[in-house]
């Protein structure tokens, strides 16, 4: 048998439907490797995968289990995808996601006498404002001291989640049932439900919102073209009077924020008090959506629906099937690595050598 | 068969080119061939196939009279094949030892630097090269790079030797030094293809021209009985053009002045010394001098992403040492890069948005916050026919522009904002004879209309061209000013080798 | 408080600063060799992850510690190996690709566990490596106890930053990885296979993150725990940097924060009135000050990052 040999070859162009395409044909390879590691650990794939889908959007229930994850995915996400669009590493998601979650449980639990509507508007901004600085930090030295961003976001999330346990284990445990939890917040900062009998919240709404705020801002503000131009090529845009420092920390800042709504959300819309694990990696999982959406907002909404599905689902499959709901995590990196293998055919095309 | 090289039909595409269309190629034992080509006529591209850097469409290779498959730079060493790179292939933290025995096959598992110096020095006397071997790549010449390059292929004891354009980086007199190099190679026999798109040059040192035109074979000369006019209309197709009168232009008020600048380069050495100079508008000022002295760090200070360590510039008398590079342009001063891929453009941004980057903070391209998309894509438009830019849309990733219409782009987006000067450096490297006008042509219109230019230059043809006045630079040192018609190339050759224009007399 | 100044204590914290250091010597190590052919491999922490659990369970489930650590290597490089596939064949960019397989290691790492051993109220547990001690040697007072009267993988770790500094130094095989890192295409016009060079690097590199996560539970502890190798990783890639890529110089930013890492757990053990997590914060927080003073003076190999590719 001739041995087969293929060669990349430079596409000069790539087809739009192409691009539409990837990260479906992407999903279904990531499905296979997946099925051959639960293969592996001694289940039916078909029925795993089935009742993962069936599990998010089989029952009424499932469903809304779904839009009540899809909601701080969707903003960790576009928090990932709008830093790496100015190629701001920020793999801090997680870290600023609980920054916000803090920030808003403290305001939350201070009993400040506001009418909902200003308080729930309080709670947004001292989130956004506390996860946009802890990201600030790590923009701030990359930009100034040109300190990596990568190690230095990574290693802010250990450094909030001990701040948080501190917080949880002292000052604000609860003092009823000493579990290290805070109390609750007060009823007038809770996120209005948005469906009757469901845990849908607000928070939804905001996230929606960002995709359609940070479309604008990347494709039509001053802005958006400096963080597009940055991203593309930092010291050409030096060159061409792009300021490059300020655009980084603004950059940061907002990425940052809109990481810690997550966190209000899931605080404010959820579960009205902070716990150590109010996200089981949702930072995280937001740069896999980032890009499998090609770092494009609508791409990260559908992303996000994706990995909505996946998460709820896995619970439901882990209880019908015995495959462990850890399984989530595994098609997340699977998924990514596939695609990213994928992204080269952005580039090439494959060339049978003759 | 004396063929020490023989391709048939060599053919190799790249995306939107056919850089080789069918090149028949032959070189002999103990001959000096020349390629002669403009640039982007394929002559490195088919080098690289011999040296197996590119893979070949289709074509044959007989090294030797054998039929051979060179899949990678290994097998042509193997073969006996070396070539020097137009850029240099050196690891720059390494010492000019570590870099000749580099990849030697004989190299033991550990390394034993000491008899490997041993060695190279016995290599030097005989060819009469000499370099300090424990040098850092980093810390030498331009000049001595290249010497490495050579060193490293005789150390190989190769046969056939392919040298790609290398005199673009040398002075005249680097020049004849390495042609007499070249020399006893082939006294011994070896075999030497010799890249260039020099006429002179060519005519110098080859026993046969091949001279290429748009990937095919457009002619092949003896060069006792040819001349510069025959091989440059094979090179072009064309009869080309000599030497631009210039009409004399007004002169004007200083616009640009540099005062006392010194400045490091980025590994921490120092670039620039107590660098003075002034351009007035209404002329051009071009920076002679091999490139690596000095002219990158004049050109960053200049263009504002390099703060010199002292000195100051001035702008219309303006002090602009520490301003950011958007006041600068705000100020009237266009800036046209040496590295106009990374820095002059953003290649994965539409044409239209690399247009408008220096200005999009402008009205009417903008308000406060948002893009104004509708004047920007009129204005765009509009400079995309008036400096005739070839694109096939304004959207389209502005990486797929060719070499000239990127440079171009540079171009029109700086006359476009009206400046007042123009720093140019190598702004026609690489590009073929009809964009080197255009860009030669725009840039006297600005100085007849009263705008100063800077023009930092390696082609001393170009600056002797275009220039009314001429600096040379050496080791990050002025070494005087020339009028134009002043002195002789050779003259200006000591210039760029670091003799001072006051000591020229005391030499000859 | 006494305890602080005595001799013992000392003692103890180095001795303990010396094993925290190991995990982080050797995947530094691991780490030094990627970069150097200029493939940044934030793969690190999950491929140490999935080490520590390859190690630990096949050592429950046969008894030999060995076969443990050498499994984890195994792992190691087949991670290695599919990191030099997505970023020296493929090109893709190696941020994404090293966070990719630190997602997919740790998952699969989880997955594996649970699927495996499940989630008993007791988790089960193996009999670790026991402390080597040199005679004679170890009876040296204080250096003793120190230094002789340490896990074999110290021990390996400590030999093996002389033996990586040479190979990368005085070797052939090293002197094509620093020019491959540094300029592929210098290295590739020698005929040096520049894609062969880091993959071996890789493969060097992975099973030395491998190794590295065998410590943790085959020595360190004697489970597995989710959050076991908690960050490492990341403390590794900025020792790198701090090392200025030189793996001599791995010792001393590892001793650095295996000292910190031994101190902060005797701090909390003394109880001040500080909540004990402010101690299990300053590694990181000590890492990011670090990364701030070398940064402006930190020179990484030319090619980091840029996939290299012929035409």
């Amino acid at each position: 048998m001739p041995l087969l040999k293929f060669r990349l070859e430079k596409r000069e162009s790539v087809p739009n439907w192409f691009r539409i395409a990837l990260p479906f044909i992407a999903i279904g390879i990531s499905f296979i490797f997946s099925s051959i590691i639960i293969l592996l650990a001694g289940k039916n794939p078909i029925t795993s995968i089935y009742s993962i889908f069936y599990g998010a959007l089989g029952t009424r229930l499932g469903i809304m289990e779904t839009i009540v994850k899809v909601t701080p995915l969707i903003l960790t996400g576009i928090a990932v995808s709008f830093a790496f669009t100015g190629k701001f590493w920020n793999i801090g998601a997680e870290g600023q996601l609980y920054a916000g979650a803090l920030a808003a449980t403290w305001a939350g639990i201070s009993n400040f006498n506001l009418p909902s509507f200003l308080y729930i508007l309080l709670l947004i901004i001292v989130g956004f404002i506390a996860g946009g600085l802890w990201a600030l930090i790590p923009g701030y030295l990359k930009a100034k001291l040109k300190v990596d961003d990568v190690v230095t976001t990574l290693l802010m999330n250990y450094i909030i989640l001990y701040l948080v346990t501190a917080v949880l284990e002292g000052p604000w445990r609860d003092p009823v049932t000493m579990w290290p939890q805070s109390i609750m917040i007060s009823p007038n900062a809770e996120f209005p439900k948005l469906l009757q009998k469901s845990r849908v919240h607000f928070g939804l709404i905001i996230g929606l919102l960002s995709v359609f705020v940070v479309y604008i801002i990347i494709k039509h503000t001053k802005l958006g073209f400096n963080i597009r131009a940055i991203g593309a090529n930092p010291n050409a845009s030096n060159f061409l009077g792009i300021n490059v420092t300020k655009t980084l920390i603004i950059t940061s800042f907002i990425s940052g924020g809109i990481a810690a709504l997550a966190g209000v959300g899931e605080v404010a819309g959820l579960h009205y008090h902070l716990t150590e694990n109010i996200s089981p990696g949702y930072g995280y999982t937001g740069i896999v959506i980032a890009m499998l959406g090609g770092l494009n907002p609508f791409g990260v909404l559908f992303a996000s629906f994706f990995f909505a599905i996946i998460i709820t689902g896995a619970q439901y499959m882990s209880r019908a099937t015995g495959v462990t709901s850890f399984i989530a995590d595994v098609i997340q990196g699977i998924t990514l690595l596939v695609l990213l293998a994928m992204l080269i055919l952005y580039e090439y095309r494959i060339r049978r050598v003759e | 068969m004396n063929e020490i090289v023989l391709m048939k039909s060599i053919k190799k595409r790249f995306p939107g080119v056919i850089a080789n269309d069918n090149i028949d190629f032959y070189a002999k034992k103990g001959e000096i061939v020349s390629l002669l080509g403009e640039n982007g006529a394929g002559k490195t591209t088919l080098m690289k196939i011999l040296y197996g850097l590119y893979a070949k469409d289709s074509g044959e290779i007989y090294i030797k009279g054998k039929k051979v498959e060179i899949n990678s730079p290994k097998d042509a060493i193997d073969l006996g094949i070396g070539m020097v790179h137009q850029h240099f292939t050196l690891v720059n933290p390494f010492s000019v030892t570590e870099n000749i025995i580099l990849g030697l096959k004989t190299n033991k598992f550990i390394i034993n630097v000491e008899t490997a110096k041993e060695k190279i020095k016995n290599y030097m006397k005989k060819y009469e090269i000499f370099v300090d071997p424990d040098a850092k790549i980093s810390e030498i010449s331009v000049g001595e790079k290249q010497k490495v390059e050579i060193l490293k292929i005789l150390y190989r004891d190769i046969d056939i030797l392919i040298l790609d354009e290398p005199t673009a980086v040398l002075t005249p007199q680097e020049v004849k030094e390495l042609f007499k190099t070249l020399k006893i190679l082939k006294e011994e026999g070896k075999t030497i293809i010799f890249i260039s798109h020099k006429l002179y040059e060519v005519l110098e040192i080859s026993d046969r021209i091949v001279v290429l035109r748009n990937g095919k074979v457009s002619g092949e000369r003896d060069p006792k009985q040819t001349n510069r006019r025959e091989l440059a209309s094979l090179m072009v197709g064309k009869e080309v053009f000599d030497v631009i009168s210039l009409t004399p232009s007004e002169q004007k008020d200083v616009i640009l002045e540099l005062k006392d600048i010194n400045a490091l380069s980025h590994r921490g050495n120092i670039a620039l010394k107590n660098v003075s100079l002034i351009i007035k508008g209404g002329e051009i000022v071009g920076l002679a001098g091999v490139s690596g002295n000095g002219q990158k760090e004049l050109e960053e200070i200049i263009s504002g992403i390099k703060k010199p360590l002292k000195g100051k510039i001035y702008f219309k008398n303006i002090d602009i040492t520490n301003k950011s590079p958007k006041e600068r342009i705000n100020l009237g001063i266009g800036r046209i890069p040496e590295d106009r891929m990374e820095l002059g453009l953003i290649l994965d941004l539409p044409v239209f948005e690399n247009l408008i980057v220096e200005c999009y903070d402008k009205t009417p391209f903008s308000g406060k916050l948002f893009l104004n998309y509708k004047n920007i894509e009129n204005y765009s438009k509009k400079i995309v026919d008036e400096f005739d830019i070839r694109t096939p849309n304004l959207i389209v990733k502005t990486k797929t522009l060719s070499g000239g219409n990127l440079q171009k782009c540079i171009l029109a987006r700086i006359l476009s904002m009206n400046p007042e000067f123009i720093l140019a450096a190598q702004p026609t490297r690489g590009l073929d004879v009809g964009a080197t006008e255009y860009i030669h042509k725009k840039l006297l219109e600005l100085r007849n209309k009263g705008g100063g230019v800077l023009l930092i230059s390696e082609d001393l043809d170009e600056i002797l061209n275009l220039s009314d006045r001429i600096l040379v630079i050496y080791n990050g040192e002025i070494m005087g000013e020339i009028k134009r018609g002043e002195l002789s190339r050779e003259d200006i050759g000591l210039m760029m080798t670091g003799t001072k224009k006051e000591e020229l007399h005391a030499i000859a | 408080m006494k305890d602080i100044l005595s001799i013992s204590f000392f003692i103890g914290l180095f001795s303990a600063t010396l094993r925290m250091a190991t995990p982080l010597i050797l995947a530094t190590l691991g780490e030094v060799f990627c970069e150097r052919s200029g493939i940044l491999n934030l793969g690190i922490e999950g491929i140490m992850l999935f080490g520590s659990l390859v190690a630990f369970l096949v050592t429950y489930f046969t008894n030999n510690l060995w076969l443990g650590v050498f499994s984890a290597i195994l792992v190691g490089i087949l991670f290695g190996i599919l990191m030099a596939f997505l970023t020296v064949n493929l090109g893709v960019s190696q941020h994404v690709s090293g966070l990719g397989i630190t997602l997919f290691a740790s998952g699969l790492s989880l997955f594996t566990y649970r699927q495996i051993i499940g989630s008993p109220q007791i988790p089960p547990t193996i009999e670790t490596f026991k402390t080597l001690t040199i005679p004679y040697l170890s009876k040296i007072p204080i250096i003793g106890p120190i230094l002789f009267d340490q896990y074999i993988l110290t021990y390996i770790a400590l030999i093996l930053i002389p033996v990586v500094s040479f190979i990368i130094y005085r070797t052939n095989f090293g002197l094509s990885l620093r020019s491959v890192g540094e300029n592929p295409e210098a290295a590739d016009a020698l005929g040096i296979n520049v894609y062969k060079t880091r993959y071996i690097a890789l493969i060097i590199g992975g099973g030395l993150m491998g190794l590295a996560g065998s410590f943790f539970t085959l020595a360190y502890f004697n489970m597995f725990l989710y959050g076991i190798v908690g960050g490492r990783g990341w403390v590794c890639i900025a020792l790198v940097i701090f090392a200025n890529w030189d793996p001599t110089r791995v010792l001393l930013g590892a001793l650095l924060f295996g000292g910190v890492d031994a101190l902060q757990l005797r701090l909390q053990a003394i109880g001040f009135n500080i909540p004990y997590q402010f101690f299990l914060m300053m590694p990181y927080v000590l890492t990011i000050i670090v990364l701030v003073l070398v940064a402006r003076n930190a020179i990484a190999p030319s090619s980091i990052l840029k996939p290299y590719r012929r035409e």
